[in-house]
Formats: C-alpha cells, structure tokens, sequence
C-alpha cells in the first residue's frame, strides 16, 4: 500500500500563508474575529475553525543576527497515535494510506484525544460538542491528489509524495543546510506523517515537544492494564464455563440439603 | 520587466532592494527558490526592515527609507574602482564612450545640481553630446576622455565613498561592502545577476533615478538582454501591466506612444515630435517606425470614418506643460474644478496621497460613478469618519461589476505575459462586466450627442464600437475576443505589402486580414492595431494568449508556446545584448538567442543583425546604445543622492542640495491647497520624529476593498499595525500589541503596535533615527461601529477589521518625472493610545 508524507522545509517556507488558507477553503472552514497581538500569526493558535496556522517566531541572535522563522502547525499524523488508541468510539482512526481520520458523527466528545496528544491538536468545541484537526485532506489523498495545503505552497515548503523518497530527500536536505538543521518526525510515535525539515533546534520552535511520545499512562491503560483486564474478564467467563461442565450447575443437592428428610 | 518571472531561476545572484516579493509576489519565490537549489544562487536583501524576503536571504543589510541612490551609487563606484565592469559590452553596447558637452557640469562641481537649473527646470543644452562631421556624435572607445560618459560616470560616482555611504543611508560599512562583492561578482560574461524592485523604489521623490541607477549597474555588469539578468519590476497589480500598455496612464497612447500636447497641430507634426533621429549609420532606430503606429492606432479608434489626419484632430490633447498625474487631479477637484468623477475599479479615499484631501475632494463634486465589486471608502465617503452628509452634494451611482473570474478576457502580467482567462461562474445579482458598462454608457452619451449636439460631438459620434452585439433582452454583451482581434490589427483594405525583413519578398493582403506582427504595420491609413506592440497576438494563428504549450525547447524557462509575451512573443527583451559583436552568446551555458548558420533560434531575437554586421543592440533607443548617461530624464543624466521631502536629517551629507530640485511643491503658493503641509523639510521636526514607510502583507491587497471582506483573509491580517524596533517602543514605554496612534503633519491613524528585531534604528552620522512602518491595506468601511445602522442595502463584514488607510498620513509630493507619490519616506510620530 502507497505510504506517503507530507514534508515541510522550513528552509524554503516564506510564511505566505497559501496553505493556511487553502485548508480553510478546502475544508469549508469558519472565520473567527481575531485581533493582532503583535505578530502576524493569527489565529494565535489552532482551534475547532483552524486545522492548520502559520506560526511566526523572531530571533535576534548576537552573532546570526535577526531570524524570522515560520512554522506549518498541524496534525503530526502519528504512526502509533495516541488519539486512535484513546477513542472509545473509533471516531479517530487509521486510513489505508498510515494517515489519521476524524469521523466526527460518531465522535462522543469524551475529550480524550485532547488529553492525549503529545503535539497538543485536537481541538474541541463546545458549541457543536465536537473534536476537531486536519485529517490530511483525506478525501483528496484518497483520490490521488496532494493535500490542498501542498497544492497550494509555491515554494515547494510543503510536498506530499512517497514516504521514503521524500525521507531520503529530507535528510539530504537537512545536511545540505548544515547548522543546526535537522529532521523531526522519524524518531518518536514510530514515525509522523508529517515530517519536519528544521533549520533551528526543535527546543527553539513554540508549541513543538522536543520529546514526544505516547503518554505512559495511556500505555499502561491500554497496553497494558486493557489486555490484561480483558484477560481476566476472559479468564472469568473461561473459568466460569469450565466450571460448568467439570462440575454441572450449581444443584440443591450439594448442599446436602437433599440429605434431610422433612419431618421424621 | 526586462526579462520574465521564470527566468529568476537562471540568476546566479539575486538583489531585492525596493519590494519584499516573498510577502508581495509569493508564487515569484518558487523560482527564486529553485535558483538557490539547483544553481547555488545567493539572494541578498536590502531593505529598511528585515522583511520576509530577507528571511530566506544569505545576506541583509538595512538601509535608511530615500537613501537607495547613495547605496547603488556607492556599488558603481565599486564596480568601477575594482574593475568589476563588463568592459566589452560596456564600450559597444553602452554610450559609454560619447563625449559630453565640456560646458556640462556634475553636481559635485555645482553645488549639488546638473548644469542647466533654471528654478525647478532644468535647461539640458550642456546635457548634449559633442558632434564632428556629419553631426555624427564624437566617441573615445578607449574611455579615457574626461568628457566621455564612462569618465564622467566615474567622477560623478567617486564621491560616493563607502565611508559616506555608509553615514547617510545608516549600513554599516562591512555590510556595504559585502552586498558589493557579491552582486559585481556578475560582471563576468558567464554570471548573471537580476535586481528585483517594486513601490520601495518608485515611491519617492526620486525614485524614477533609483531604478536608473540599477540599470546602470546592469549595464556595467552586462546584465541586460542575458538570462538570469535584467531589472524585474514586478508590478504591484495582476494587470497593471496591462493598464499601462494600453495607455490608461494620462501621459501615453496604447503602446507606450507619448499623447500629444495641443501645440502639435497636426498628425504630421506629431510624428515628426515623436520619430527620434540619429547620424549613427548602424543603429536600426527602430522608432522611426512611429507613424505607422501613430496611424494604425487612430485607425483602430475611429475607422474609416475619418482619415488618420481627421482622427488626430479629434483626440484629445494634453495642455502644454499642464500635468494631469494623480496628485495635480484630486487638487483640482479639491478646488472644485470637476463636476463628476468615475472611480472605476479603484478607492482614491483609502489609495491617494493625503487621504483626508481626497475624501474632501469627493465632496466638492456634484456626481460620482463608482464602478466596483463591493461597498468601499470612495463610493461611501460622505458618511465616512468626520463627514457630514447634510452638507455634502456630491450624488454617487455605485454599479456593481464583475471580478476577474466573472468574465473572459486577458491580464498582461510584470513579465509581458498575456494570459487568456475564462469565466468561471457568473456575476452576482445586477453586477455586469466592465466592458458591458462602458458601452452601455458609451452608447448612451454618443446618442446625447447625435441627437443635441455639442463641443466635439464628431470626436465621439464618430468612434468606432464594434465589440459585441445586443442580446435578446436589449442588453449589449461585449465580447473581449473582438477587442483583444482589433489590439492586434487588421487591414483596412486589400493591400499587396513588401516583407519587412525580406526585400523582394511581397505578401497579399486582403480586408479584414490580421496585421502578422507590427512590422506590417503601415503609416498610409491601411492598417488598424489598438496597440502596436500587441500587434501578432491575435492574428492568423489565433488568440496565441489563450496557448498553453509547456514544452520548453530553450533549455533556459521561456517556454515559448505558453501564452504570449510583448513583443512578437519575445521573452527576454535586449537579448541582442545576450551575445558578443561576433553573435556569439557570452555564456554558451545560458544562451538566449544561437546562431544556426541561416538565422537565431532560441528566444525571438531583439534588434540584434546578422552576426558581425555590427549594429548595436539596443534598437529602441536613438543611437542603438543603452543609455549610461541618460539625459531624458527631467532631474539629471546621472542619478544623484538627495533626501525625501520630509526627512530625520539637517543636511545632505552628500552636497549642499537637500532635495531634489525638479520637484513640485504643492505648498509653494498658487500650487496646491492650505491642506498640503509637510513637516521636517528644513530640519527634523521634533513632532515628527521618526521615519514612516508604507507597504504589503502577503494576506491583503491595495487597499483591501476586495480582500478586506473575505473573511480567511481578515481572520489573518485582521487590522492596521505599526512595526517598529524594540529601542524604539521601549523609548516611548509602548508593548507589543498594545493600541498606538500613528500621526504625521496630515492625519492620523490607530494602530496595533508590533514590537520587532526587524526594525533596528539607524545611526545616521551619528545621530539615532528611527523607522517605522506601516500596511496600507485598511480602511474604515470594514470596521465594527457599534452604533451604526446597516441599510438594507449594506455589507456587512463577516469579521471586522481594525483602523483606517494608512495614506491619511502620507505626503502631497511626487517624484520628479512619474509624480507617484513619496510614499515610501515620510516623517510620523508615534503615541500610546491609552
């Protein structure tokens, strides 16, 4: 089966925002009213209308000078997502193409993929009781056709193709630029689906975890404690019909009730 | 521009200095993007303000708003001290070699100004060239005269040191000098170089020499006519280009023909104002061409209904020396001078100079046509901020029109790119096409006159209309097809021609036949073209802008079956510069025109002969030769480093002449109105003490009258803001984010304040001045007022936005040639809005 990618170079990103709004239309997206609060980010971060925002970082550093530097900000598309394993209802699920759907009519906003993320995505909205994030414009990938954020970057910042040609592509890059550049995305959650290309140290980049993972708790939940307790429950209806045929039903006689003779 | 967006990918280095296209013109970085990865290209920004071009830069440096001049003038001195310069394309190629008038003094020796200055006017008879036998112009090809341009370039130049420079335009020296290095690198005949400007250039004082200086550059280095090469002008608007080819500027016909001033009577005396002369026996001249274009263009206004003569004395003429640019406009209709306005697809309350003076302007008119997509400041400024609409007349019609993707048609983009365009969906509701109006109206007017009579009736009732037909309701659909067929030409009546480039060689003509190129086109009467340099782009092969052929046999991006570019399809104009006096392509790895043997293939070929017949390239200027010493120019035949009107600074460091002196005040009396004040002209005044620019977000669009409606678009860019340095808000206790008000000596807006690193302040001969800058995107009609009442009728925002135009506070003073307004330097203060 096809795996593919979508890579973001922050290398060649111009922080134009084509793919900000591209997933806006695409996805028939909502506009909130918003106020500048001293950045060109806006939203100032994603939101149940927003599956997808541009953040803008400064940096004025005493021997590189001034740096201005924009990230692509959504669903990392985990390997071994911590939403699907939490979603009771399989609202949250994975696609042929190793992508992370959202089928939110039957989402039951128990708010647990929210919790769980490690890369802090879904988003839930009170006013329709819903869970909300990009879903890797499934109904294009499925079609043969790139993300509408792909299609729309100009720079070739965001490319959607072939996971290991574009991985390859991704490491050249990254020791092409040399620095402190480096890929993000192979090493945790057994791989995202939307890879990095960094220029600066992942540390430096707001909203992004150095360390990512599958919070431990959840694990342990339904890694561990889940089985486990399905094993026992398991073992409890094993043993009980085990029981039932190496010793019957449970009768009267044997509780020596049948030995008593009423009256005599 | 010279050469077109694709070719970016050819340069080796790229300049942005006077636009920031990463931001401004996104989908351009695609190509400068793939300069850097598949050529190693270096990208160096220079820019006020660290914008997000210089974020994907090598290397920026800042520069001080107004100082381009002393910068590019400090690159030519480099250029030529290090002997970085192109040498034999600068002797053949350029007029280097021309001797001057000896009477003809440079500003160094003349306090400041070009000989000649009589008040604000110049007297060019020292700007002349010295001619010998024959009239023919005297030259030294070895460049050593001290009369000859090359020597006059070098001295005039060599005041520009990198220390002075560097104390006037606030770089510090080693980043001069480092932005030198790296762009004279392109000297080499196998390095090319491309500068790319916009508004930071055009809008100021001097702006047109800003963008002369950087041709010059390119001529030292040879980077004209060449791939990779070139001055990009990238236009700030998808057709502009377009607008101007076709004449919709006061100074010009269609085809960039100068308009005629009532003195020259008759077409005869037109075209003999107009055809430029030359004694240079090589030169092709290609302009003596003019009264065929002159001709065939009257043709295509009024037909056989009048002769090319008869039609000339119908057009309209330019008072001489009267200006009728955009400033001296809405000063006269401030002074009452119009009774009726048509704002067609533009919003003069929010885009115009000193905004406050054009909204009032409106009021003194007694009708307004505003032709637009949505409500806008200009058609609703009677109920703007501070307007009392009891006491204003002025009646506006606002009629809804069409967007682009409502209608077919064509755009031209920066690069010459006609490009055909469909029509996606239908307009909404009542709104018709542009055309339909106009004709509708056009129609209308011409049977007022028919029927009553009037001043120059015939000028109107003799016009030709044949751009469409009345539909069943009784509704005039205009076809862009009949338009774009008469742009191109046709013959007017059968006629047998010779080949313009095959003597002996005769072709036949019938009526109604398209014109194959303008060099068929005739000065008899015989031809019709709307715009000669159109002229094969709708001719026997069709509608060529409608091609979408994306083979590209150059190798180089010109893929030559994609649309069609002006002229005849040529890519790169002045690619006869592209190869040596022997035809042979300076770099064999970039060539843009070979020659196989019989003729050049590759781009279509530029004026350049057969090889080795030694005519100069450069076939639109008189004498074939690109022009280093450029006396056309109204403020000097070398660009000279003066200060914007209003600036931070006592004095120009470089010479005891502030400003430029060819420049028209509007505060001088009989010139403008009490409202025209500017402050810090004679000194920094302490009111208005930092430095402001205006420019772009990649998320809004001119004014925002489309863009400010659409809610993705505001949800991003959501209000005016004022970027300035983090020394500067904490000097003046401002947080970033906080509400700010923006003033200068003509208005005021509020602004969100953004605090950067982008902004640094500058060390101006030691003296701290500050930058700040603003989008001039915002208007109030878009903004949440509470208390208003919407009509029936009205628009209102999904998502708000916040603050009005930024050009409430920019300045009534214009460049010397174009008039654009001094946009780009202009003094403010900044206060807490509390």
């Amino acid at each position: 089966m096809i795996e593919n990618i979508k890579l973001f170079d922050t290398s060649k990103c111009t922080g134009c925002r084509s793919c900000q709004l591209a997933c806006k239309q695409w996805n028939q997206l909502s506009a909130k009213q918003t106020r500048n609060t001293g950045t060109y980010q806006n939203p100032p971060d994603l939101q149940p209308n927003t599956y997808l925002v541009m953040r803008f970082q400064e940096m004025d550093d005493p021997k590189a000078g001034v740096k201005w530097f924009f990230r692509h900000h959504a669903c990392m598309h985990c390997t071994d997502a911590a939403c699907v394993k939490v979603c009771p209802s399989g609202a949250l699920y994975y696609t042929d193409m190793k992508t992370v759907g959202l089928n939110r009519t039957i989402c039951i906003a128990c708010k647990e993929c929210v919790t769980a993320c490690p890369f802090d995505i879904p988003r839930y909205d009170d006013k329709t009781d819903k869970v909300y994030k990009c879903d890797m414009c499934e109904s294009r990938i499925g079609n043969n056709m790139e993300p509408a954020c792909a299609k729309a970057c100009p720079t070739g910042a965001l490319l959607w193709g072939d996971k290991e040609k574009l991985m390859k592509a991704a490491y050249k890059r990254a020791k092409d630029l040399g620095g402190d550049a480096k890929v993000y995305g192979d090493k945790f959650v057994n791989g995202t689906h939307l890879v990095y290309v960094l220029q600066e140290k992942p540390a430096l980049y707001s909203a992004l975890p150095t360390n990512p993972s599958v919070p431990l708790s959840i694990v342990l939940w339904k890694d561990v404690l889940k089985p486990l307790s399905l094993l026992a429950a398991g073992g409890v209806l094993a043993g009980s019909f085990l029981h039932y045929i190496i010793h019957g039903p449970k009768t009267p006689d044997e509780n020596g009730a049948s030995k008593k003779e009423g009256g005599e | 521009m010279t050469n077109h967006w694709i070719d970016f990918k050819n340069s080796d280095v790229i300049l942005i200095m006077g636009s920031n296209p990463a931001s401004n013109h996104p989908v351009s970085f695609k190509w400068i993007q793939e300069a850097m990865d598949k050529r190693g290209a270096r990208v160096l920004s220079v820019d006020p303000r660290f914008t997000q071009s210089s974020a994907k830069a090598h290397v920026y440096a800042p520069l001080r708003s107004g100082t381009d001049i002393a910068f590019l003038g400090g690159m030519i001195k480099y250029i030529i001290d290090n002997n970085l310069y192109f040498a034999e394309y600068v002797k053949n190629y350029t007029n280097a070699s021309y001797l001057v008038n000896p009477a003809f003094k440079l500003p160094g020796d003349n306090n400041g100004v070009y000989s000649g200055l009589e008040g604000s006017k110049y007297n060019k008879d020292t700007w002349a060239y010295q001619t010998g036998a024959g009239g023919v112009i005297k030259k030294d090809m070895s460049l050593q005269d001290p009369n000859c341009v090359f020597q006059l370039l070098k001295k005039h130049y060599s005041r520009y040191t990198p220390e002075l420079v560097s104390r006037i335009c606030g770089t510090p020296k080693e980043k001069l000098l480092e932005i030198y290095k790296e762009y004279a690198s392109t000297g080499k005949p196998d390095k090319a170089g491309v500068e790319l400007y916009a508004m930071g250039w055009t809008q100021h004082t001097v702006g047109t020499q800003m963008i002369r200086t950087m041709c010059m550059v390119q001529l030292l280095l040879g980077n004209m006519g060449i791939a990779g090469g070139g001055v990009a002008a990238m236009r700030g608007e998808s057709n502009v280009q377009g607008s101007t080819d076709h004449g919709l500027l006061f100074h010009i016909w269609p085809g960039y023909i100068g308009a005629p001033t009532a003195s020259l009577k008759t077409l005869k005396e037109f075209n003999e104002k107009r055809i430029p002369t030359t004694k240079e026996k090589n030169s092709l001249n290609w302009l003596k061409n003019f009264p065929k274009y002159s001709a065939s263009f009257l043709r295509s206004m009024y037909g056989t209904n009048a002769t090319p003569e008869e039609a000339y004395a119908m057009m309209p003429k330019l008072d001489d020396g009267a200006n009728y640019s955009w400033l001296v406009l809405f000063d006269q209709m401030y002074k009452g001078k119009f009774t009726g306005f048509f704002a067609w697809g533009m919003n003069p309350a929010c885009s115009g100079a000193h905004a406050n003076k054009v909204r009032q302007a409106l009021g003194k008119l007694d009708w307004m046509v505003n032709v637009n997509l949505f409500d806008n400041e200009t058609g609703s400024f009677w109920r703007g901020p501070g307007m009392d609409p009891t006491k204003i007349k002025t009646e506006v019609f606002l009629l809804p029109c069409a967007s682009s993707i409502e209608k077919e048609g064509s755009l031209a983009n920066s690069g010459r790119l006609m490009q055909w365009r469909y029509k996606a969906v239908n307009p909404p509701g009542v709104a018709l096409p542009d055309g339909d109006i106009m004709s509708e109206l056009f129609f209308k007017v011409r049977g007022l006159y028919e029927k009553q009579g009037g001043p120059h009736k015939e000028a109107l009732t003799k016009l030709t209309w044949p751009y469409g037909k009345k539909t069943l309701d009784g509704h005039y659909h205009y076809d862009p097809h009949s338009v774009a067929k008469e742009i191109n030409g046709f013959f007017l009546a059968d006629k047998k021609v010779e080949n313009p480039t095959k003597k002996g060689d005769f072709k036949e003509f019938k009526k109604g036949d398209p014109v194959p190129t303008f060099a068929w086109l005739q000065d008899d009467g015989s031809t019709s073209s709307g715009c000669w340099v159109y002229c094969g782009s709708y001719a026997d092969k069709g509608n060529m802008a409608a091609r979408r052929g994306t083979k590209d046999a150059s190798g180089i991006g010109l893929y030559s079956e994609w649309a069609w570019s002006w002229p005849v399809n040529r890519r790169i104009i002045y690619n006869g510069a592209s190869v040596d006096l022997n035809g042979k392509p300076w770099d064999p790895k970039r060539p843009v025109i070979t020659w196989n043997g019989e003729k050049w293939v590759g781009d279509v070929p530029d004026g350049v002969g057969d090889p080795g017949s030694g005519r100069p390239p450069f076939i639109m200027k008189p004498d074939g030769v690109a022009s280093l010493f450029g006396p056309g120019l109204v403020d000097g035949p070398f660009p000279e480093h003066y200060e914007p009107l209003e600036c931070p600074v006592e004095k120009n460091l470089l010479s005891p002449q502030k400003h430029n002196p060819a420049i028209r005040r509007f505060d001088k009396p009989g010139v403008g109105s009490e409202l025209d004040v500017y402050s810090g002209v004679t000194g920094c005044d302490p009111r208005f003490p930092f430095i402001c620019s205006t420019y772009r977000v990649s998320e809004h669009w001119q004014t925002g009258v489309l863009t400010r409606w659409c809610p993705w678009l505001v949800e991003m860019q959501p209000g005016m803001f004022v970027e300035m340095s983090v020394e500067l808000a904490k000097e003046r206790g401002i947080k970033n984010g906080e509400k700010v008000i923006v003033k200068s000596a003509r208005g005021e807006v509020e602004a969100t304040a953004i605090v950067t690193p982008r902004f640094k302040p500058f060390n101006i001969d030691g003296n701290i001045i500050h930058e700040v800058g603003i989008p001039w995107h915002f208007g109030w009609i878009t903004q949440a007022r509470p208390k208003k009442k919407y009509g029936k009728l009205d628009k209102k925002p999904q998502v708000f936005t916040y603050g009005d135009s930024a050009n409430l506070l920019t300045p009534t003073i214009g460049d010397a040639n174009t008039m654009i307004p001094e946009s780009k330097a202009f003094m403010v203060n900044v206060v807490k809005r509390g």
